[in-house]
């Protein structure tokens, strides 16, 4: 059994203009000790698709219209409020992009990683203390025991996301969703936060769900990677296959028109036109008016999500050729 | 040749101040501290550091948009650094700038025709229909649409709204631009398009470009000569070819090394060496060299004594005690 399942989900917002599906159809499986990459670019519904997971949408205006989420066998969609609490943090823990206002900067370091073990675990205050020091250790904050007494304004940008991270982590979750986790930081400092997501689940076999728009990121940290556009996974690949073998149109387009440090292009290849709103999105297929390989019957219904081989999958009505090709 | 743009000792420092009314200095934040740089006509050249290191601080003060503390600001031969502000206008004509946020620098109040026309219009143009007809060949050399022209910001999306603030940049004819991170706000996919923009510009227009970013694959994508910036100075500046592919300065290989790598065949075997620590703070920089206390070869020479950027190769100057002959 996998650790955590997706089954159609679609999560609409009410808005002004009528409900609006922010994420349609999702489904995927997620296992422990895994890495899984969600790459997409704005509105392509990579941070809703982890937010319903969490239940963290208000609702109303969001709404989950249809689907399920299983995690490690129990259903979250219909988890109570209660429940849900108890699975944030003990279960499923969340990191996000910006690490100074996601940190309370009135309180110690040391009060912010005490109240997560608290909040899910009775122990005396000795012994939170002593989780506090041992997360900050775990994730590489040098002398931990003094850092414990610091506020959030007295660290860097990449010690503060290491803070984030030693809280998300000080409850044993079985899962961690990391949204942009390293958007925010130098290139320098990306690399080394990186090295300690995958040593952390080396380490503690914890799956892991990483959300960027950074290709790159995908590439270094992921086992498998889903690609997501318009509110929809357009392929889902093993992360050396995907970058091998691009084989959704939309995938082939984001790999090309990235400059690598390796190759010499003259030109860049970009993708003409851009996003669709989400309000504004056409019919059929999302990626068919920017999409070089369109034919008629692209436009007129949306196509699904095939699998091709048993570990990759194309929403694209002419993969076969593309693939051929 | 002569370089269009050059600076000598170029520094500046923003004061601290502290105590009852904020009157006393107490420090300094030395943002750009003792830049040379030369920039020929014609040239991209590109400027990488991560932030805070006074990459945008340094463009903006070659173009006088702040005020240097000190040093010497040639343009196109002429000093400009000690210019008033009447004399700096004419000047101001030839170098412009475009932002990253196209969302920030755009008026919400202003359409895109009034947007592109106000440069024009300060500098002396009648808002008449010659200055319309200009502001409509903008609009078609950065692709957009003509009906762009009575809309809004808000009605374009990041990408668009980029081509307004390098139609705004351009439509004064400048020579210099300094393109300050233009499109690291921008989607994955509309990079490429605006990148491209800016290269056919060039040719078309014949701009010298300063293009500042963090991101090390676009820079050498577009730049003919890279330098690399750390805490207010440059550490290492070379042609593109030489500086990616033989980096020298520690810092250099350190983030080239961190880029991350698409495909796994182009990743060598093992793990990369990874710098360790954070940046320290441009209030009080390490002694010496100021990478010493992040270099995987620090030695003793490096925590007292600043080594200078100096050639090493024809084109290739690095400021680092390794690359000194003894």
């Amino acid at each position: 059994m996998s650790l955590l399942e997706l089954r159609g989900l679609t999560t609409a917002f009410q808005t002004a203009r009528g409900e609006i599906s922010a994420i349609e159809d999702i489904s995927f499986e997620l296992n422990a000790g895994e890495i899984l990459g969600i790459v997409g670019e704005s509105g392509s519904g990579k941070s809703v698709t982890a937010l319903t997971i969490m239940g963290l949408l208000p609702q109303p205006p969001a709404r989950v219209a249809a689907g399920s989420v299983r995690f490690a066998g129990e259903e979250l969609t219909t988890a109570s409020p209660n429940r849900m609490e108890k699975i944030r943090g003990a279960g499923i823990s969340m990191i996000f992009q910006e690490p100074m206002t996601s940190l309370n900067p009135v309180f110690t370091i040391g009060e912010q990683i005490m109240e997560t073990v608290r909040a899910h675990e009775r122990m005396s205050a000795s012994a939170q203390r002593e989780r506090a020091i041992e997360m900050l250790d775990r994730v590489g904050i040098p002398s931990a025991t003094k850092r414990l007494n610091d506020y959030p304004h007295q660290l860097s940008g990449g010690q503060r996301q290491r803070v984030m991270i030693a809280m998300s982590l000080a409850c044993r979750p079985k899962l961690l969703i990391a949204d942009e986790p390293t958007t925010a930081l130098d290139v320098t400092i990306q690399a080394q936060v990186l090295d300690l997501l995958m040593d952390l689940r080396d380490e503690l076999g914890m799956a892991i769900m990483i959300i960027t728009h950074n290709i790159g990121v995908i590439a270094e940290v992921a086992d498998r990677v889903l690609v997501m556009y318009a509110g929809r996974i357009v392929e889902q690949s093993p992360a050396a296959d995907l970058f091998d073998a691009p084989q959704h149109p939309y995938t082939k387009g984001l790999l090309a028109c990235v400059p690598t440090l390796q190759q010499d292009r003259h030109r860049l290849i970009a993708i003409p036109g851009s996003l669709p709103e989400p309000a504004r999105r056409p019919p059929g297929c999302r990626f068919a008016p920017r999409c070089t390989y369109r034919i008629e019957a692209c436009r007129t219904a949306i196509p699904p999500l095939v699998m091709r081989r048993e570990d990759r999958a194309v929403a694209c009505i002419r993969a076969d050729e593309l693939v051929a090709s | 040749m002569i370089p269009l743009v050059s600076a000598a000792g170029l520094i500046k420092h923003y004061a601290i101040t502290g105590g009852a009314f904020l009157r006393r200095q107490t420090s300094a934040l030395r943002a750009v501290d003792g830049v040379d740089l030369d920039i020929m006509a014609g040239e991209t050249l590109g400027l990488v550091g991560e932030s805070g290191c006074g990459k945008s601080t340094l463009g903006r003060t070659l173009i006088r948009l702040i005020e240097p503390t000190a040093g010497t600001i040639l343009f196109d031969g002429a000093d400009i650094t000690a210019l008033d502000m009447k004399a700096m206008r004419p000047k101001r004509r030839t170098m412009q700038i475009i932002f990253q946020d196209p969302y920030g620098a755009l008026n919400p109040r202003m359409s895109v025709e009034d947007i592109i026309m106000e440069p024009l219009v300060i500098h002396g143009a009648k808002g008449d229909g010659a200055t319309r007809a200009l502001v409509a060949n903008m609009l078609r050399l950065v692709g957009l649409p003509q009906r762009a022209a009575s809309r809004f910001p808000h009605e374009f999306s990041g990408g668009q709204r980029q081509r307004v603030g390098i139609a705004r940049a351009l439509a004064l004819k400048p020579r210099f631009v300094v393109c300050d991170e233009p499109v690291s706000a921008l989607d994955v996919s509309v990079q490429a398009q605006i990148v491209n923009l800016l290269q056919d510009l060039q040719a078309e227009l014949g701009l010298t470009y300063l293009f500042i970013a963090h991101d090390l694959s676009v820079v050498k994508h577009i730049s003919d000569r890279v330098a690399v910036m750390y805490l207010g100075k440059i550490v290492e500046i070379a042609e593109k070819g030489t500086i990616y592919a033989a980096p020298q300065h520690p810092y250099t290989q350190a983030l080239i090394a961190a880029v991350p790598v698409l495909r796994p065949q182009d990743r060598g075997r093992g793990r990369r060496t990874r710098l360790s620590g954070d940046i320290p703070s441009a209030l009080n920089p390490p002694a010496g060299c100021r990478f010493h206390t992040r270099c995987p070869h620090v030695m003793p020479i490096c925590h007292t004594l600043e080594p200078l950027l100096r050639t090493t190769a024809a084109g290739h100057k690095v400021a680092c005690h390794l690359t000194e002959s003894p």
